[in-house]
């Protein structure tokens, strides 16, 4: 069964990051990285840009509508998300603990709609 | 039909609508472990056996009652969950995995009773709490939303919603049918206690649902405690629900709630008291205490009044405080007070309910039942009458609302 981490945080938080602490952040995500393909239930994974930078889009009756922005303002924004394959929902709770992202935001868990086929 | 293992002779229908009852109550939670398992389907699980039992009641009379009733019904079960699943999917069925059938015969390792798993399941950290305890009687004991929302004075259509959501969650998830193993199974074991215990504590006291409701979580209590009996938690939650459950016969007299230093002992059932007493040796030989150890030794001393007369309240008042320590839930502090106001005086009591802070308190029915009682005992009639009084707004079940409203009058005419 797949399963999609959104991860969700605030990202004021990043704004005094220094060039060091990015340096860290990306080798603690490596880290995570290469365990989830040692295990080997990785299937895939981004690292989004800020949600200021999103393009909303919808069409209607043939009609496109662009929206320079989010689909909706929050305090806590998608910043990125991995996907992996995994038995059930405890094996998922298990890898999405160790998720950089749980320490300082939030993991959704959640589980294909589309099955194994 | 042959392989479904009927037995040659046909039978008076009523011997078989018997059987059929008899199946459906001794083996419910099983056959829906077992059926809900591969897919993780609860809802399709209840459905295909609710349909195999109705076969089964058209069948049987006829062919006779299968050798293996149990193995019937899920042959019958699973066939209507793969026709369900072709017709929900309009194409041909996945391969239906082949694995054998723990049936009724074949003495399985108690680690293996689909129950348990479905247990765990049902108490999932990722299904709300207060849908835990329902679920469990509905997916393990096969209750309806209907009779369930009767005993958590719900209604039908929220508990409804409320099951059938956590269910889809089940699914949707692949939450995991099985007993954990190592730290998780020690951290969702407190998690199927406490719904155990919900199940019993939160069930409304009136009515025929509710009786047989907690009955059965006597039982879940008394299968957790069979199947981990290392546990000493488990069987101090068993040891605890058999003490309470003891009492039931004694707790109501002409609709009327009886407070445990009135009840008469000889309505106690006995036996259950002594099976209780036994499962907390049990648990303390295993030297790791707890609360609900700690809890059905309060209740154990309540049941020495069978041989000894009166009730130890010095014992009582030891007990309370290591309950508050390790466990200081509302209903544990407010208990302490009152047992209190029996050793030291309506004061002392009143005193001991005043220190405890917690906004919770204005619509907390015990704490208000607690302070009419101990003021009532100080002689301050008034407040006594305004305490009872927020007690009956705050109760549901008619009994107690019976019993409290007579302590108020007889307070009046005082």
């Amino acid at each position: 069964m797949k399963y999609t981490f959104l991860l969700y945080s605030d990202p004021t938080g990043f704004a005094g990051l220094t060039e060091e602490d990015w340096a860290r952040e990306k080798e603690v995500y490596g880290a995570y990285i290469g365990a989830l393909k040692a295990a080997g239930i990785f299937v895939s994974t981004d690292w989004l840009q800020p949600v200021a930078t999103a393009t909303t889009l919808s069409t209607r009756d043939g009609k496109t509508r662009i929206e320079d922005g989010p689909f909706a303002e929050t305090v806590e924004t998608l910043g990125g998300y991995f996907v992996v394959d995994l038995p059930d929902l405890d094996a998922a709770i298990a890898w999405a603990e160790k998720c950089p992202a749980a320490q300082y935001g939030k993991v959704e868990i959640r589980a294909t709609a589309m099955g194994d086929g | 039909m042959a392989d479904l293992g009927a037995g040659p002779a046909a039978i008076p229908r009523a011997i078989a609508e018997a059987r059929v009852a008899q199946v459906a109550r001794a083996s419910y939670g099983r056959l829906v472990g077992i059926l809900s398992a591969p897919a993780g389907d609860i809802a399709g699980a209840e459905d295909a056996l609710s349909e195999a039992l109705q076969a089964a009641l058209v069948t049987w009379p006829g062919s006779g009652v299968p050798d293996n009733p149990e193995g019937w019904l899920v042959r019958v079960a699973r066939n209507r969950m793969t026709d369900a699943h072709r017709r929900a999917l309009k194409r041909d069925p996945l391969p239906v995995e082949a694995h054998a059938l723990p049936v009724s015969g074949t003495p399985q390792a108690p680690q293996d009773d689909p129950r348990l798993a479905l247990l765990f399941v049902c108490a999932h950290p990722g299904i709300a709490e207060a849908a835990r305890g329902p679920l469990m009687l509905q997916a393990v004991l096969g209750f309806t939303a209907a009779e369930i929302a009767r005993a958590f004075v719900a209604s039908p259509a929220a508990m409804s919603k409320l099951l059938v959501r956590a269910k889809t969650r089940i699914k949707a998830n692949a939450m995991p049918f099985r007993v954990p193993e190592g730290a998780l199974r020690t951290e969702r074991l407190r998690d199927v206690t406490e719904a155990i215990y919900g199940c019993y504590a939160l069930v409304w006291r009136e009515g025929p649902e509710a009786d047989e409701m907690q009955r059965e979580a006597v039982f879940l209590a008394d299968l957790l405690a069979t199947d981990m009996p290392d546990d000493s938690e488990v069987l101090g939650l068993s040891a605890l629900l058999a003490f309470l459950h003891a009492r039931r016969s004694a707790r109501l007299d002409a609709g009327r709630y009886v407070p445990l230093p009135d009840q008469r002992t000889e309505l106690w059932d006995h036996a259950l008291i002594a099976a209780a007493e036994a499962r907390l040796r049990q648990a303390f030989e295993l030297g790791r205490p707890g609360r609900f150890q700690i809890e059905a030794a309060i209740q154990s001393v309540h049941a020495a009044r069978v041989r000894t007369g009166k009730t130890d309240q010095t014992a009582l008042a030891a007990l309370y405080e290591g309950l508050v320590r390790i466990a200081p839930t509302l209903g544990a502090q407010v208990s302490r007070a009152a047992v209190l106001g029996a050793l030291q005086g309506a004061q002392a009591g009143l005193a001991a309910l005043d220190m405890i802070d917690d906004a919770r308190l204005a619509r907390f029915q015990p704490y208000w039942a607690a302070r009419a009682h101990l003021l009532a005992q100080a002689g301050a009639v008034t407040e006594a009458r305004e305490a009872y009084a927020r007690a009956i707004a705050l109760t549901h079940a008619p009994p107690e609302r019976a019993f409290l409203a007579s302590a108020r009058a007889a307070l009046m005419q005082s």
